[in-house]
């Protein structure tokens, strides 16, 4: 046993050796037990216990919570000895309770008390125990507690340094927590001019707190950015031995240096002041030409701290994006690391390089180092530096380099790690369509990534060359050669076989001129790979076979021989056997004309964003560029239109897939297939514009998704996505008749846009016949409010005016963020929140006979989180959420008791804010 | 900012834990595992540092024990590396060539130093000088109320 520092505790140095000499993990348990029983019984006692007592049993409680196990006691001992008049005992009280007091519990108020005395103290020691006490678990009420003092202390004179650094962290906590506590007016200045602090201890601490305050009022604080600059100057120019203990490993102040850079790149390059700005330049020029001295030691430590102070000016170059030089200085430096031996700054100067890639001043410098670039991709040993180089040829690549990089990608990808391919996949994807000059180089780009990396292209890659190959006549003779011939290999992707059967059946003519490509050969190239495939890619080809039918009439009798097999009409897949029977009655039935027409090639796609692109940002957001050289490189043809994904689809998959062989059209209307076609070809289509269909807004309260109007002439669908307080609503509205509908104007209705702001993208005002499209919209919720917007849509059919209303489905539950809490915070805050202006209580019948699972499906999609094991009646749901709102966080807990006799709910709301607990209680009741 | 500190030995277990956001207690579990789990995976000359769900972690072993920070994405990763060995210094200064055992032993005083170097997930002293001075004067504290106690324990006070 090793010697035990400070005033040793005996008893736990004892207890420690005993776990560690447990040779089992049930031997362990046992004997954690066997001292949980004991403490318990210790502290339940008639015996009172002395201080050093308590100390120790607390000092265990925290010894066995460590080695992972729960502790559900002792947090009132621990609380008893924040007052002993003994340091030691003081100190062990508040690590107690920096480790295991959950900010929210019921012992906060006699912990702020403790904390209160000990900031009176007039030991400084006290005094700081207290503050790290504030700093580690600050929360909203020590904000309203201590939010007056401490800035006191911040800043006043009589204040020992020691304390002041703690008081500039302390207050950074609770300023997190409760922005509102910052002082303004003078306090402004006071604390930019901690910057200036003799003490670089207290510099350190407070330019942290700065940071935070100019991230949240930028101008308030500007007057920082000169002082700063300031200070900066005098570190970068100090010898190492100017600054003693401060300097680390012969480098001045790194950390002082790293904040003060980070501190200025909340602001753009100080131009109102060129003093200021000069200087700035001059600091960053020494920082270079330090970096370019040989090292003054050979550890480790002294070139991390010197490069970390030399990656954090670049970043500083780089978001001030205005000096050339610099940027160009920069990328040489970081070139240099590229070859570098240290693992770590390869991978740092490969992510530097990802960023200076964007700047149009440094992007050509960048590409200078392609081939080491390349060499990384290939020759790394560690994954995540292969990924930053990846990363990095994606963010250089332009029109000049498109193809080599594209090339060296699709060859690396070969071998590439499975963690990385999807990604490349998509970059590749990408890269190839954005930088196309010649769209047969793309397509065989993209049949080049279904054969070498067939299971990670997604859909959206494949729907995507579908879609160019159709939009762009050039390229579709050689699309259908190509594909031909991949199709030739033994053994294909089956994503090969979907793209191939499309392309066949659409372009397939223009190549049957050739013998070896004649229709017949291409109809069995096809189908020898139809009873490998899944049933959704044998849909796509029985579409693909009668579409063969109406180019080739030749090889009719030999498709419906495949129709009529026993393993597509009797399919025991409903779709392939309708497709089977519906394909095969259609060749029968209709003449040759109504056949062309109904298989009519496909119109062009509008042009849009490419979907692939989204779903690269959605994999990582904020790490990829947002446009790939958007601003330097002309656009390929391509011109880009707002992101919208995929034809948003809220049907079945198999209509998915539909979606996709029959796009909007003039022949299919949305989804119904190709009976509704033959249907409207002879019946006369009944429309009765006036009919509304009941918009049931109220579904929409436990879903995001789904149609939100539908009558005969138009479908409006909805999908939604919400974080903390924002909302991105796309709309789809879909023209279900063989007219185009016109001057389609979509209104809003909303009066609250002081509590929620809505905001919607404008949209074309013309819906062509069959087709979809969609319109953004983006929700703020700014504070609670009631309802929910109504919008109406009115639009022209047949030149006759209409006009539609509905509500969105955009209501206060959908701000929720789920709470996980145990049995013991849930009650502990719902008995808090238990004033009269918290609650709201309604008992409303059920709408049937009570279906518990359904009751939980339902809440379970609400947005708050259910909360199991809780409510000691297994049949009753409780729920905690956040609402988030940009003035507040609402807390919000509920709980929903259902009376089987009586076939009655009794829902509760408790929250901090009466009008919430309203609102969510008038929201939930009548829905069960 | 950092979001948490873990010191973690070659067999998994966890030796000490700091957290500076507010997460319940499962979810931390589920975190710990999951990143003592991903560290040890990974082979010695790799880079330091790796991108796990939305945070940047930056780890460093020494001999048999790792020390591993999640910070956040806008983060200096080298210096993160260097306040992990400042850690690392004033343990071993303190306790005279550290073992995992001295803080195996002797948790609390690893808290203790490690609350006056970082706080609030925050770097607040870097000079060693300083944090053991403040140190020092923690355990004179304690060493005076020891005594006391002693001499009131006889009879003497």
């Amino acid at each position: 046993m090793p010697a035990v520092r400070g005033d040793g505790m005996r008893g736990l140095a004892v207890f420690i050796s005993d776990i560690r000499n447990c040779k089992s993990k049930e031997a362990e348990i046992k004997r954690i037990n066997k001292e949980l029983a004991n403490i318990r019984s210790k502290f339940k006692g008639d015996k009172t216990l002395d201080g050093y007592q308590k100390k120790k049993y607390v000092c265990k409680l925290l010894f066995i919570f460590l080695l992972g196990h729960d502790i559900d006691f002792g947090h009132m001992e621990a609380v008893n000895l924040l007052s002993s008049n003994k340091y030691s005992e003081k100190q062990i009280g508040y690590l107690f309770i920096s480790v295991l007091v959950n900010t929210n519990s019921d012992l906060i108020k006699l912990i702020i008390q403790s904390i209160k005395n000990d900031l009176q103290s007039r030991n400084p020691i006290h005094v700081n125990l207290a503050l790290q006490c504030i700093a580690n678990i600050g929360s909203k009420d020590m904000a309203e507690a201590f939010g007056t003092e401490i800035p006191k202390l911040l800043v006043s004179g009589d204040t020992m340094d020691v304390v002041k650094q703690s008081a500039a962290l302390c207050l950074l906590r609770l300023f997190r927590k409760s922005p509102e506590i910052i002082p303004g007016g003078e306090w402004t200045s006071r604390i930019i001019h901690l910057l200036n602090d003799p003490h670089m201890g207290v510099v350190t601490a407070a330019t942290s707190l700065i940071d935070a305050l100019v991230k949240k009022n930028p101008d308030e604080y500007k007057g920082c950015v000169t002082l700063a600059v300031a200070r900066l100057s005098r570190i970068v120019t100090a010898s190492y031995t100017d600054l003693q203990d401060y300097t680390y490993y012969f480098v001045p102040a790194p950390w002082l240096s790293v904040k003060l850079l980070r501190l200025l790149q909340n602001y753009t390059p100080p131009s109102e002041e060129p003093g200021v700005r000069g200087r700035l330049s001059e600091c960053l020029e020494t920082i270079f030409n330090k970096a370019q001295e040989p090292p003054k030691s050979k550890k480790v430590q002294h070139s991390n701290a010197k490069n970390a102070v030399l990656f954090e000016a670049i970043s500083l170059i780089i978001h001030n994006d205005s000096e050339p030089n610099l940027l160009v200085r920069a990328c040489n430096q970081l070139g240099q690391f590229l070859s570098n031996r240290e693992t770590n700054l390869r991978y740092l100067a490969l992510e530097s390089m990802c960023h200076l890639a964007t700047s149009e001043f440094s992007h050509e410098a960048v590409k200078k180092h392609q081939e080491v670039v390349i060499l990384s991709m290939k020759m790394e040993k560690d994954v995540s530096v292969r990924q930053q180089a990846v990363d990095l040829l994606y963010a250089m690549c332009d029109k000049t380099n498109a193809e080599e990089i594209v090339q060296e990608m699709l060859a690396y990808l070969e071998t590439a790690d499975y963690s990385i391919r999807e990604e490349m996949v998509l970059k590749v994807a990408i890269l190839a369509e954005k930088y196309a000059t010649d769209f047969t180089w793309y397509v065989d780009v993209i049949l080049n990534l279904i054969r070498i990396a067939g299971d990670y292209v997604s859909e959206e890659v494949w729907y995507r060359v579908i879609q160019i190959v159709i939009n762009r006549e050039e390229v579709q003779g050689y699309a259908a050669k190509t594909v031909f011939e991949a199709l030739q290999a033994p053994t294909c992707h089956e994503n090969m076989v979907k793209v191939g059967g499309y392309i066949l059946g659409e372009f397939g003519n223009l190549i049957a001129g050739d013998t070896r490509s004649s229709p017949l050969v291409q109809f069995e190239l096809l189908h020898s790979k139809y009873h490998l495939c899944s049933a959704a890619t044998r849909a796509l080809l029985l579409s693909t076979y009668i579409k063969l039918v109406n180019l080739f009439p030749e090889i009719k009798n030999r498709v419906q021989e495949v129709f009529r097999a026993d393993s597509n009409l009797r399919s025991a897949d409903v779709e392939l056997q309708q497709r089977a029977s519906e394909y095969l009655q259609l060749s029968i039935v209709a003449s040759s004309d109504v056949l062309a027409t109904v298989l009519e090639e496909m119109p062009a796609f509008p042009e849009r964003e490419s979907s692939i692109l989204a779903v690269l940002k959605k994999k990582k957001p904020g790490r990829i560029p947002d446009d790939v050289r958007e601003s330097k490189s002309p656009q390929p043809n391509i011109t880009p239109a707002p992101v919208i994904n995929n034809i948003a689809n809220t049907n079945s998959s198999s209509a998915d897939l539909l979606g996709l062989s029959t796009p909007p059209g003039t022949n299919a209307p949305t989804g119904n297939g190709l009976l509704d076609v033959l249907g409207d070809l002879y019946t006369t289509p009944k429309i009765s514009p006036t009919t509304v269909q009941q918009n049931n807004i109220k579904k929409f309260l436990f879903k995001n998704n789904g149609v939100l109007f539908e009558n005969d002439l138009i479908q409006i669908g909805v999908k939604s996505e919400y974080r903390q307080n924002l909302g991105r609503i796309g709309l789809f509205y879909g023209n279900k008749t063989q007219s185009p509908i016109q001057n389609v104007r979509p209104e809003l209705h909303w009066n609250d846009l002081h509590k929620l702001n809505v905001q919607m993208k404008p949209m074309e005002p013309v819906l062509e016949a069959g087709a979809q499209i969609q319109q953004m919209l983006t929700a703020e919720c700014i504070e609670d409010f009631l309802d929910s917007p109504s919008m109406s849509v009115s639009f022209l059919y047949n030149n006759v005016p209409q006009k539609i209303s509905m509500k969105l489905p955009l209501t206060l539950n959908k701000f929720f963020e789920p709470t996980e809490m145990n049995g013991e915070s849930f009650f502990a805050r719902w008995k808090n929140l238990g004033g009269e202006q918290q609650r709201a209580q309604k008992i409303f019948k059920a709408q049937g006979s009570i279906d518990l699972t359904a009751t939980r499906t339902k809440l379970a999609g609400f947005g708050m989180q259910l909360l199991d094991g809780i409510d000691p009646n297994p049949d009753n749901f409780v729920c905690a959420g956040i609402v988030h709102t940009r003035v507040q966080q609402v807390g919000c807990l509920m709980r929903l008791e259902p009376n089987k006799q009586a076939q009655m709910f009794r829902l509760t709301v408790r929250s901090s804010k009466e009008t919430v607990s309203q609102e969510i209680c008038n929201l939930l009741a009548d829905q069960f | 900012m950092m979001q948490f500190m873990l010191l973690f030995s070659r067999q998994g277990k966890l030796r000490l834990q700091k957290w500076y956001v507010a997460h319940p207690d499962k979810l931390k579990k589920k975190i710990t595992r999951e990143l003592i789990t991903t560290v040890l995976a990974r082979k010695p000359k790799m880079c330091s540092f790796l991108e796990w769900k939305d945070v940047k972690v930056v780890y460093k072993r020494y001999a048999s024990l790792y020390f591993c920070c999640a910070m956040e994405q806008e983060d200096n990763e080298l210096l993160t590396l260097e306040l992990i060995h400042r850690y690392v210094e004033l343990l071993d200064k303190y306790f005279g060539s550290v073992c995992e055992l001295d803080i195996i032993f002797n948790f609390e005083k690893a808290y203790f130093i490690l609350d006056e170097l970082v706080l609030g997930g925050e770097l607040q002293e870097t000079s060693k000088k300083n944090v053991l001075k403040a140190i020092a004067a923690q355990d004179l504290l304690q060493e005076d109320e020891a005594v006391d106690g002693a001499l009131r324990e006889v009879g003497l006070l």
